[in-house]
């Protein structure tokens, strides 16, 4: 495939034709930050956290869902982009209720850890604690939708690798919420193969593994992308 | 079905008109007042006159002075009977034999009517939208023969790029430019699609079209068709519009019937079906990614364009998508030609728009006025200005992705161009005017509190940003903000329209902003002094608020 030449941050660098700006941008060393991207399953363009600034586009675009072109130039950290994913990170903390100091996933958490590297300090935006229930009646897993930033991933995973398409999106808005089946109970949830990969990609403690305790939760994401790039690039090696 | 067929049909329409035409609106608008009714009772009086020879009663659709509804019209007498009962039937038919009706009327002369210029609505109130036979009458259907017979594909996209027609859903985009870019996309399978979700509050523009006027936009779809290569067509209708759909549903099954719709058309290769997709009651399924994963069964949320349906619609394949007054324009441009439709309108906005007029005003109702008609022209003259005694503050265009105009610019062209240096959108045709007692910053939170909970959910800075910027703009109406929140407030406007993902999102933030603009004051006037130090001047300490 033909290859492309771009300059990102300043930096000249290759890529395919086809790649995405996110991809391109990884391959030659240079962090965007993401949240609903996960390695494995299709982009979607939803967190808004990876968004870049090209040169001769009004709008910002999302690196994950942007192609790369010849002579792109581009602008993953100026003072801007900094400042719109603070915010929309805050935006996130008051959305819902992430208490980290009692979840599972404290310091493994990748809303965490987005907001410590991206500088956010301090939530300016009124909580709005929201009422969110507990789904606990799956034998081995759990969903606690109070610390859900529906970045969808579960859903992609469950559809697209393990084929199951048990998660869902019900509602809209501030009140869309992930779903089992047909709203149902995730344990009388028929569909569900229990493969757990929903789990896995979950970048915070929303969805655990039954029995997990503070801060317990941790999640093997190799273990999708080795099963996507055995599927399709019949490659059966683990990295 | 060959063209002697067409004007053979046209003939008999005409040769079978009776001499008195009693013209009975059967759009919602006046069905809500009891329409079907006053119809029935017309019938009525008709036969028990003995008159069923002379004098024909016609179901049409919108007759535009919505507000006087019922109305019935007389033809060729030309009187306009408003607030019409269905007691009101033996006195209509009495005045027919000369005694006097002692029926209210409005002037078919007065500004409201003498200013519009019908191109759209040309047969709005005029055709029977039940049969097929009235539109075909109007030279319905004549337009798609000749583009069949006379054009090529090329031809007829050519046309279209040279009338200068602009989407009329909101964000103008030339129509020409569009279907050359389905035409030109490769692929075996194509679509054509029409957005019949009209969402945005006040708006009823395009219900009326379908209601009154149904097979100008079949019409207009097929012409499109041909001139991209797509033998499909969907029609997206919001299920809010029983009537509406009906009426397509009725539109539909005629023109099967008469072969205008399906195989070999107008005896030629060209096939070209068309079915109804209902929609579900989401607002932003009028965005067009997610109508089209609406109309394929999936939960209706926006993807990242590019690419553009153009490309990649709907179930991968070119799509072209318009909006229904888009269409409707379509059959009059190639009846009368690119050059007609250009000498209407602006340099850069070229026809008609239609706009459904609302809120604080005398004559609501529907009007068509050729583009860069002063605002002033629409509200004052033709809308007849504020009831009551009351003043005009401003006039709101474009629902929630648009703004409010302050009376100081009424003068205004109503053109893309003018609306939008003012910090608004022509949008699809809302138009709601405010008086004086209209309070801006409530307007801004009805339209976040609008956005907020037709929000997609997808992406974070509508989701949650429209949450937050709602309850900035509570606290502001209940007195409880401060100047910081107000300077938060400004802050989230600017990021959500950056960030979002669509044009809900992207917009969101207008009616804001826009009030900000011109009413800051009235924002001012309700904030609290802040407990930290900053004034209540709206000079807060952005320093602290913004970048840290
Ligand atoms: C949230 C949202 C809602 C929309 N709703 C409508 C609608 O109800 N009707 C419509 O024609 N276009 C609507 N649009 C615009 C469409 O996405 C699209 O641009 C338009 O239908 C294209 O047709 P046109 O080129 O004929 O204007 C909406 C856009 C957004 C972002
Ligand atoms: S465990 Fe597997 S099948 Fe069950 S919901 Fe999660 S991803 Fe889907
Ligand atoms: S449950 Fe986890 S993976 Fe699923 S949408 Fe919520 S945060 Fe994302
Ligand atoms: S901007 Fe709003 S409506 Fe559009 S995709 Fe994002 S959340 Fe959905
Ligand atoms: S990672 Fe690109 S939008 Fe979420
Ligand atoms: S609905 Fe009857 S005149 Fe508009």
């Amino acid at each position: 495939m033909a290859a492309k030449t771009l300059t990102i941050d300043g930096k000249q660098i290759s890529a395919e034709e086809g790649a995405t700006v996110l991809q391109a941008a990884t391959e030659a060393g240079i962090p965007i930050p993401t949240l609903c991207h996960l390695e494995g399953v299709y982009d979607m363009g939803a967190c808004r956290l990876c968004i870049v600034e090209i040169t001769g586009i009004p709008k910002l675009l999302p690196a994950c869902t942007t192609k790369v072109a010849e002579g792109m130039e581009i602008k993953t950290n100026s003072e801007r982009l900094r400042k719109y994913r603070r915010m929309i990170l805050e935006l996130l903390f008051a959305e819902r209720n992430h208490v980290c100091a009692v979840c599972v996933s404290n310091g493994h958490c990748e809303l965490q850890t987005l907001a410590y590297s991206q500088g956010m300090e301090h939530v300016r935006y009124d909580y709005t604690f929201p009422k969110w229930n507990l789904d606990t009646t799956h034998r081995l897993f759990g969903m606690d939708h109070n610390r859900c930033v529906l970045c969808n991933r579960c859903v992609r995973v469950c559809w697209h690798i393990e084929g199951a398409g048990t998660k869902n999106v019900s509602g809209r808005g501030a009140k869309s919420r992930i779903i089992t089946d047909l709203n149902m109970p995730w344990g009388d949830a028929d569909s569900c193969t229990e493969c757990g990969k929903c789990v896995m990609s979950c970048p915070t403690g929303a969805l655990f593994n039954k029995g997990s305790t503070v801060g317990e939760m941790e999640r093997d994401r190799d273990k999708l992308e080795f099963i996507v790039n055995a599927r399709e690039k019949k490659q059966w090696i683990a990295d | 079905m060959i063209l002697n067929d067409l004007i053979a049909i046209k003939e008999k329409e005409i040769a079978g008109r009776k001499k008195i035409i009693l013209r009975c609106c059967l759009a919602a608008g006046c069905m809500s007042s009891d329409s079907k009714g006053v119809k029935e009772q017309l019938d009525k009086a008709v036969a028990d006159a003995g008159l069923q020879n002379e004098v024909e009663v016609r179901g049409v659709g919108c007759m535009k002075l919505c507000c006087e509804g019922p109305l019935v019209a007389v033809e060729p007498e030309n009187a306009l009977y408003v607030k019409v009962t269905a007691d009101n039937a033996p006195l209509i038919i009495g005045a027919l034999k000369g005694s006097k009706a002692a029926i209210p009327q409005a002037d078919p002369n007065s500004a409201f009517f003498a200013k519009q210029l019908s191109i759209v609505l040309a047969n709005s109130g005029i055709v029977d939208p039940e049969r097929i036979e009235s539109y075909i009458a109007m030279d319905g259907y004549q337009a798609l023969h000749e583009v069949l017979h006379e054009m090529t594909p090329k031809d007829v996209v050519e046309t279209m790029v040279k009338c200068g027609l602009r989407g009329r859903g909101g964000a103008g985009f030339p129509t020409g430019l569009k279907w050359g870019t389905v035409a030109k996309s490769p692929g075996a399978k194509k679509y054509v699609v029409c957005n019949a979700d009209e969402g945005d509050p006040g708006a009823f523009m395009d219900r009326s079209v379908l209601e009154s006027d149904p097979h100008s936009v079949l019409e207009g779809m097929a012409i499109a068709a041909y001139a991209v290569g797509a033998d499909q067509g969907f029609i997206y209708v919001r299920a809010e519009y029983p009537l509406a759909i009906a009426r397509l549903q009725i539109a539909i099954k005629q023109a099967k019937t008469m072969s205008l719709l399906g195989s070999g058309i107008f005896e030629s290769p060209f096939n070209f079906n068309v079915d109804l997709r209902i929609g579900a009651g989401a607002f932003v399924c009028g965005e067009e990614t997610a109508l089209m994963m609406s109309v394929e069964g999936k939960r209706g949320t926006p993807r990242p364009r590019p690419p553009f349906p153009a490309e990649s619609g709907l179930f991968g394949c070119p799509t072209l998508l318009n909006n229904v007054e888009t269409f409707a324009n379509v059959p009059a441009i190639y009846r009368k030609g690119a050059e007609w439709f250009a000498g209407i309108g602006t340099e850069k906005s070229k026809g008609t728009k239609v706009f459904a007029l609302a809120g604080k005003i005398k004559n609501t109702g529907l009007i068509e006025v050729p583009m860069g008609t002063p605002l002033r022209t629409i509200v004052e003259e033709m809308g007849g200005g504020a009831p009551d005694g009351g003043t005009i503050k401003a006039v709101q265009t474009g629902g929630p992705s648009g703004g409010c105009i302050p009376s100081q610019h009424l003068d205004t062209p109503v053109d893309y161009e003018s609306l939008g240096k003012l910090g608004s959108i022509m949008g699809s045709g809302g138009m709601i005017v405010m008086d004086q007692t209209t309070n801006m910053v409530e307007i801004a939170r009805f339209f976040m509190e609008f956005c907020m909970d037709e929000s997609c959910g997808k992406c974070i800075p509508c989701r949650a940003g429209t949450v937050q910027m709602h309850h900035i703009l509570d606290k502001i109406v209940n007195r409880k903000a401060t100047a910081r929140d107000l300077a938060k407030l400004e802050e989230l406007c600017d990021m959500v329209r950056n960030t979002s993902l669509c044009g809900l999102g992207q917009t969101a933030p207008n009616p804001t902003m826009s009030t900000l603009r011109f009413f800051r004051n009235e924002y001012e006037a309700l904030l609290q002094s802040d407990p930290h130090g900053a004034q209540a001047n709206g000079t807060a300490n952005k320093t602290e608020l913004g970048t840290k």
